[in-house]
């Protein structure tokens, strides 16, 4: 018999006569929250990464700003007034940092979540240089977490970022900057 | 290499007594668990629905396991569908097997790891090693312990044994490119690690990972870490192996909403651990294999009482609130589940042959404090009773609580040992031999009294 | 009312005095106590270390001897807990000891749950001049989640002055034969217990349950600390008549 066979064949008679299960979702799937952006700014800067919440109109000046001097990867399909006038290039070594949008942000955990979309590049691309500067639009803050899920697509690859590479491998004390982007900084475009 | 925890000697209370006279241990242990209750109880509180999402997380999980069959058929459709390999192993031997040929069907005999409970509980690293394949762990507690030729003890931070001055000296000793100078400062100490291991990540052409879900719905797997070296394993190798419990299943993709509020908070104590990894199937060009791991889980299954064991998504909060933990840490345990989760998981995977698995389910003062916070509810005292029904027992032992019953079992009889104890009550010594001296080596017995209550109320009550 | 007192086999056999209290203060407070004679012990010890067939024996004959009574009254949270919670667990759903559990059960009540919820009374009209501190045992916080009732009680006692205890919620040690068989462990946790009481400068430990006062009387006077230990029932019984 195979190892599948075998297994599913004594999972079915370890459960027999086990009962069937209801689920209570008495949680909450949306939380009220009156200022998602004002929320999500503060837990954002909770993990010691830089916020700036700005009109759209200034979006463009700030991001070339934070990129000048810097070699910066600018993903396919990200805005033209996000790239802060900044070389794009999509070479992994060398480059100091990357700029990307998001797909959604959860206000309640200061949470982005990238999904390899447009303007967010790979995987990679997000994780290698040391500097990550992720632009969000407001009307992409979600309160919670299940809206989050609800609105995301799990057969696209998610990276969900709260705060820089950070660990509490020693003494059980948060360090920030391991392996990950040492310095994570957000712009809230509102 | 670290080693294994499998054929260790000895028994938990044995064991016990040496780590508690540890007086480094015991600070190092104390310090950590509880800056870690602490962070925890102050993020838990702010979720006004956590008892909500409790009962959910817990009835879910239940659920899962009891259709278990329907849902890893679920999800083995959906990994191949989305271009992944499925493999399927009944017991640590097969999966080291499965992973071992994967390896070597690539050419390569490097690996890095993603710390995984799973791989640690088959001894994967020791398997490969037999075949010439070195596995590197990424992680920076894991890496702390290879390094240091330790075992680990704690499910979250195997490390945490250590304190900064020790993890400096493994450091130096252990990693040649470190200078001298290294502080023993937490955020230099990460600042080595990162050297010492970025080039690895960079040219590594396998990685090897756990998952803390699956997702059975979508095919997708999930990992939460913090350090990005999870990030680098899943996403810069060519091959991608995850080798996951049958029971880290979830049905829906809608569960994460649940899980991910849950886990975080209840592990490291924040609203949301740095990184969270989910993919389906091959992604980004990378091949990609799942194992699928019994290993003794089926049995634990069988089990009505001990099932709920399964349920555990290996946060680690009923370590770092249990007393006893706290002051023998995470090695006495004999096994990579350690604390409260571990004395009902180990002898339930291992069975209670041995003396050590035999003496786990014991190894609890059943004070409840781990059920308190267990997100996904599980009843570990409850857990701990119904083992030591099963365990088995010595015979002087089994003689005394007989004894005891028989006594306990009719009021006269009661009476009668009552009164021989107040008649005897002066020659009781201040140290009792035998398995006694374990109460008087510490403390002082009560006074007997010269009457029982039931002979005071006969006397003065009785109408 | 009419209260049967369930005094515990460790009361019975080695604290006789905490069964006096109870009686005097529930006598007080207008009850009418009955002590039935053919209790003996719950079974806890015996379920706990795993002898669980010996420990249904007991808890049947507990039962039995319990049947009929308005309220049973115990001066032990870890006992009173042991019929409330773990009892429904040791029986077949449907069986007649199913039966006699869902009914004597629910009527079992530690004693300061009887005096806060069925009594509804706080100042006993206790006397009691001294500096105290409350550790609540794990199956009075845990168990039968007694919360604050113990203390709402303490601090109505004239003349009492209620110390906080640090980490309050930690287990002390004892956890029954725990205490012997992991003899290490469980004299650790007790002197770090003895250590946050010390630290509180008080005269008098009080707690709900006399087998966690007896380990943690125990260290205390090994070490000839000079703090006593007294059972909850000890002090609210007290007044200035008796005190």
């Amino acid at each position: 018999m195979s190892a599948r066979e075998e297994i599913l064949g004594r999972i079915r008679r370890a459960v027999r006569d086990a009962p069937e299960v209801e689920i209570p979702r008495d949680y909450r799937t949306s939380v009220p929250v009156d200022d998602p952006v004002g929320l999500f700014a503060e837990r954002v800067d909770d993990y010691r990464a830089v916020v700036h919440v700005l009109p759209a109109a200034e979006v463009p000046a700030k991001v070339a700003e934070l990129v000048r001097g810097r070699r910066m990867i600018v993903p396919d399909g990200l805005p033209d007034e996000w790239t802060g006038g900044a070389a794009g290039g999509a070479e992994l070594s060398g480059a100091d940092g990357v700029v990307t949008g998001c797909a959604v942000a959860i206000a309640e955990t200061g949470t982005i979540v990238l999904d390899a979309g447009p303007g967010q590049g790979t995987r990679a691309q997000t994780l290698v240089p040391d500097y990550h500067l992720c632009v969000v639009r407001a009307d992409q803050v979600v309160a919670s977490v299940p809206e989050a899920v609800a609105r995301l697509d799990p057969v696209r690859p998610l990276t969900w970022i709260s705060g820089p590479s950070a660990t509490s491998d020693i003494e059980l004390n948060r360090v920030e900057g391991v392996h990950g982007p040492r310095t994570l900084e957000v712009i809230v475009s509102i | 290499m670290s080693g294994t925890f499998l054929g260790m000697p000895g028994n938990f209370p044995k064991n016990a007594e040496k780590a508690v006279q540890n007086s480094q241990l015991r600070f190092n242990l104390r310090k950590a668990t509880h800056t870690i209750r602490g962070k925890r109880a102050s993020v838990v509180a702010e979720l006004p629905d956590w008892k909500e999402l409790r009962a959910a997380a817990k009835a879910v999980k239940d659920e899962t396991l009891r259709h278990l069959d329907r849902y890893l058929v679920q999800l083995e459709e959906a990994v191949t569908r989305a271009g992944g390999h499925v493999h399927w192993a009944r017991d640590a031997a097969e999966a080291n097997r499965i992973v071992t040929g994967l390896v070597q069907a690539t050419g390569e005999s490097e690996v890095v790891k993603v710390k995984s409970m799973a791989t640690q509980e088959i001894g994967l690293n020791e398997a490969l090693a037999e075949h010439g394949i070195t596995a590197y762990e990424t992680d920076l507690a894991e890496l702390i312990v290879q390094l240091g030729d330790d075992f680990p003890s704690h499910i979250l931070v195997p490390a945490i044994h250590r304190n900064r001055a020790e993890i400096r000296e493994i450091f130096l000793e252990k990693m040649p490119e470190t200078p001298d100078g290294l502080s023993d400062e937490p955020a230099a100490l990460a600042e080595a690690a990162r050297l010492h291991l970025r080039e690895r990540f960079l040219r590594s052409k396998v990685a090897i990972s756990g998952a803390n879900f699956m997702i059975a719905e979508t095919g997708t797997l999930v990992v939460l870490e913090s350090e990005g070296n999870g990030r680098m394993c899943l996403t810069l190798p060519e091959t991608l192996i995850s080798v996951v419990g049958i029971e880290k299943l979830l049905p829906s993709w809608r569960d994460l909403e649940i899980f991910l509020q849950l886990l975080p908070r209840s592990s490291t104590g924040e609203r949301m651990n740095p990184y969270t990894s989910m993919w389906t199937g091959a992604t980004e060009g990378q091949e990609f294999h799942l194992v699928l791991l019994d290993n003794g889980r089926t049995d634990v299954l069988a089990d009505e009482v001990g099932r709920q064991a399964l349920r555990c998504i290996r946060c680690s909060a009923c370590l770092n609130v249990c007393p006893v933990y706290e002051r023998t840490g995470g090695h006495a345990y004999g096994s990579v589940y350690p604390g409260p989760i571990g004395a009902i998981l180990t002898p339930q995977l291992r069975g209670m042959g041995s003396e050590l698995d035999a003496s786990l389910p014991y190894a609890s003062s059943l004070c409840g404090a781990c059920f308190d916070v267990c997100p996904v509810a599980i009843d570990i005292p409850e857990v701990l009773v119904d083992l030591r029904a099963k365990a088995p027992h010595g015979a002087a032992e089994r003689a005394g609580m007989r004894v005891a019953g028989w006594v306990l079992g009719d009021e006269a009889r009661l009476a009668k040992a009552q009164r021989l104890a107040s008649r005897v009550r002066g020659l009781v010594p201040r140290r009792l031999p035998g398995p006694l001296s374990a109460w008087t080596d510490t403390r002082d017995l009560p006074e007997i009294p010269e009457e029982s209550f039931r002979d005071w109320w006969e006397r003065h009550e009785r109408p | 009312m009419r209260v049967a007192l369930f005094i515990t086999c460790v009361n019975d056999t080695l604290f006789p005095g905490t069964g006096k209290a109870v009686v005097s203060l529930l006598r007080r407070l207008g009850c009418e106590v009955d002590f039935p004679a053919a209790q003996t012990c719950c079974g806890q010890m015996h379920v706990n270390t795993g002898y669980r067939a010996d420990g249904v024996r007991l808890a049947r004959h507990f039962t039995e001897v319990f049947s009929g009574y308005d309220a049973v009254v115990a001066p032990s949270g870890s006992c009173a807990a042991m019929v409330r919670e773990q009892y429904p667990k040791l029986v077949r759903p449907g069986s007649r000891g199913a039966a006699a559990v869902a009914e004597v059960a629910p009527k079992v009540y530690e004693l300061s749950e009887f005096l806060v919820d069925v009594l509804k009374v706080e100042d006993v009209g206790a006397y009691f001049p001294h500096r105290v501190t409350y550790h609540p045992t794990c199956h009075s916080l845990r168990g039968l989640r007694l919360g604050d009732r113990p203390a709402r009680l303490l601090s109505r006692v004239r003349g009492l002055e209620l110390v906080p205890l640090p980490a309050a919620d930690e287990c002390c040690g004892f956890g029954g034969t725990f205490a012997v068989k992991n003899p290490a462990v469980s004299a650790a946790m007790g002197a770090d217990k003895v250590r946050n009481v010390l630290g509180t400068g008080v005269e008098v430990l009080c707690a709900a349950d006399n087998s966690c006062l007896m380990h943690l009387g125990g260290t205390l006077d090994r070490q000839k600390a000079g703090v006593r230990v007294m059972h909850l029932a000890e002090i609210l019984a007290t007044t200035e008549a008796t005190g």
